[in-house]
């Protein structure tokens, strides 16, 4: 059967399906601490927090490690202009292609702009980016992105830091059944069991920040929610049981009666 | 291309599969919100037999979910018989010594007005057999032209095109593609379509995508049961209809399940005869499988049959249908292609459906919504 499936993004194979975040820790080490407890292989960083001209950036040394992708975001752009700009400096300062497109124009909810990342989706793949995309659990938009040339959708699980668990589940579930790249479910997982619960509807993955940022042991934390991610990817991998019942026994069949 | 796609999945095994489901695997599907092609193959397994009863009370609950009490009629016309192909199953076989018919232009309005009288249909089905030359892509577009006066949602089923073919189509009003795949056992395909050029099973296969690439509207499947072992067949045809839907996610999809007959057009003798209580849990299952997904019976199946299930699944019907060309208007009496077992009047239907609380649907599109800008 289907198990022990790797992750798969432009060509890269992961071997876990956390991706992690490296906003709001209190110090660049316990960053550190909790990016290796996770065991993730992909790592996004907002490139506004990146002291761009500096190749020994305090917290980019925290975050290079072997086996580590590094992502860097768009977090602060407000339109697709902007965020090809980001993007390309990025590319520059980074030394990747790979690229966390984020564009949120209004800075209370932090709420992605569909149209224009969309617009920058379009833009950036012509200029050679490996694009993932932060988005609105919009399955439509999804499939746009996709047509696009996205490596990925991440749509949002709730608004960004509110760590309300999948509030959008019923159009997250469309969204994974209907797309042909890896769904990272972004944004709102607060908790473990919000990031098992993604996994065994069959998100590809989960990216995760405030949740272990802001825990009073995000080391540990991060052991959690490697834990839960692994567990409800099993499950979704081997087959969930019964969750409702759709039936019980029947004295008579009324239906079928006509085809006995 | 599915074609890519059907080359991973091995025929063999997946009838193992099939055959080997258990009862707690029947019972997992039937538990799940959404089934995969896993959950399918439990469904059309002989294990699912016992349940048969759930599955139709299931199968009722997602259709009335997804659908309402409402059933969408369309009627087929029959523009010709000729064709350049010799399917070991068909009464229109190259080899077959009949009159071959190509309706005139004066004949095909004749057919229009004829059907308009029949009932308000509004949902046209032009069939074909394969004659390029003769009834190709030009003769189609003059048929959609003509037709569109008189129905406002038009369907063909010929022979498998190029996407721009499909393309210059939809440009003269064409909505839907129907094609059965017939069988996706490639081996097997090329025994029972020796000649012409549907024997190249590849080409059929990816005419799906080509219909897709082309943005039509609507695609309908189908596998003819009665070639090869039914239950990996529809299986297979699952697959294609999720790699579809995936990938052509802006198009409605609708299956059809054929029956062959015993000693159907005299000669050919089907491999397999599906009873109507497996056609049953096939409708079910596949109702499980996709919610959204219409499913079409035609008038091969009978009244009774047809009745029944027209409330437990299937969505989509024809009646008063001729299998012939000009088979309303123009040559009542010629030979079908295949034998009509409901034969009631479309009103007679229309009776019986509205009697079982089931509102039929003639009219369901309007030609404004192809108006392309330009």
């Amino acid at each position: 059967m289907h198990t022990n499936q790797k992750l798969v993004i432009a060509g890269r194979e992961f071997n876990s399906r956390l991706f992690l975040g490296t906003g709001k820790f209190d110090s660049n080490e316990l960053m550190e601490k909790a990016i290796i407890a996770s065991g993730t292989e992909m790592v996004t960083v907002a490139m506004k927090r990146i002291d761009l001209d500096n190749k020994d950036d305090d917290m980019l040394q925290h975050i290079k490690h072997p086996g580590i992708q590094l992502l860097p975001n768009t977090s602060g752009v407000r339109d697709a202009k902007e965020a090809v700009f980001a993007a390309q400096m990025a590319r520059e300062a980074f030394g990747t292609n790979w690229l966390k497109l984020e564009i949120h124009p209004d800075p209370r909810y932090l709420l992605p702009d569909s149209v224009e990342t969309l617009k920058a989706t379009e833009e950036l793949v012509k200029l050679g980016f490996i694009v993932l995309p932060y988005c609105q659990a919009d399955p439509v938009l999804c499939k746009h992105l996709e047509e696009a040339g996205a490596a990925t959708v991440m749509p949002l699980g709730a608004p960004i830091g509110t760590n309300m668990g999948l509030k959008t589940k019923e159009f997250l579930r469309i969204i994974i059944e209907q797309s042909n790249v890896p769904v990272i479910v972004d944004a709102g997982i607060g908790a473990p069991s919000h990031a098992a619960e993604a996994m065994e509807m069959g998100a590809s993955a989960c990216l995760v920040n405030t949740a272990v940022a802001i825990a009073e042991d995000p080391e540990a934390m991060a052991i959690a929610f490697k834990k839960a991610v692994e567990a409800g990817r099993t499950a979704y991998e081997a087959g969930l049981g019964t969750q409702s019942i759709n039936f019980e026994a029947q004295a008579s069949s009324p239906l079928t009666d006509f085809l006995m | 291309m599915f074609s890519d796609e059907l080359r991973k999945i091995d025929w063999d095994k997946t009838t193992e599969k099939i055959y080997s489901s258990t009862d707690a695997d029947v019972r997992r599907a039937l538990s799940k919100d959404k089934c995969d092609v896993d959950d399918f193959m439990a469904l059309i397994s002989p294990a699912a037999e016992p349940y048969l009863e759930t599955m139709a009370r299931l199968s009722r609950k997602y259709t009335l979910k997804r659908f309402g009490k409402t059933m969408s009629m369309f009627i087929p016309l029959y523009l010709t018989n000729s064709c350049t192909n010799s399917c070991v199953y068909c009464g229109f076989h190259v080899s077959n010594k009949m009159k071959r018919t190509i309706l005139k232009p004066e004949e095909i309005e004749n057919e229009y007005k004829a059907i308009k009288k029949l009932a308000p249909f509004e949902n046209l089905l032009i069939v074909t057999g394969e004659n390029p030359v003769a009834a190709g892509v030009d003769y189609l577009a003059k048929a959609l032209d003509m037709a569109k006066p008189y129905f406002s949602n038009l369907k063909i089923e010929v022979m498998p095109l190029k996407a721009e073919e499909y393309a210059e189509l939809v440009r003269h009003g064409l909505n839907g593609v129907i094609c059965f795949q017939e069988t996706y056992h490639e081996k097997n395909y090329k025994v029972y379509h020796p000649k012409g050029m549907k024997s190249n099973f590849e080409w059929r296969l990816n005419g799906f995508d080509r219909m897709g690439q082309a943005g039509v509207h609507s695609i309908g499947m189908g596998v003819l049961i009665g070639l090869e072992e039914w239950r990996t067949d529809v299986t297979m045809m699952a697959y294609h209809l999720r790699y579809l839907q995936k990938t052509y996610w802006k198009t409605k999809y609708s299956v059809n399940f054929p029956r062959m007959r015993p000693a159907e057009n005299g000669g050919f003798q089907p491999n397999v005869i599906m009873s109507d209580k497996q056609l049953a849990q096939l409708t079910f299952a596949m109702r499980i499988f996709d919610h959204d997904v219409d499913i079409s019976y035609s008038t091969r199946e009978n009244a009774s049959f047809r009745d029944h299930m027209a409330t437990l699944g299937v969505t989509t019907m024809s009646a008063e249908s001729k299998t012939d060309p000009g088979g309303y208007y123009t040559y009542p009496q010629s030979l079908e292609q295949f034998h009509v077992s409901d034969e009631r009047t479309a009103a007679e239907v229309e009776k019986a459906l509205k009697k079982l609380g089931v509102e039929p649907v003639w009219k369901d599109w309007d030609q404004s919504f192809d108006h392309k800008s330009a």
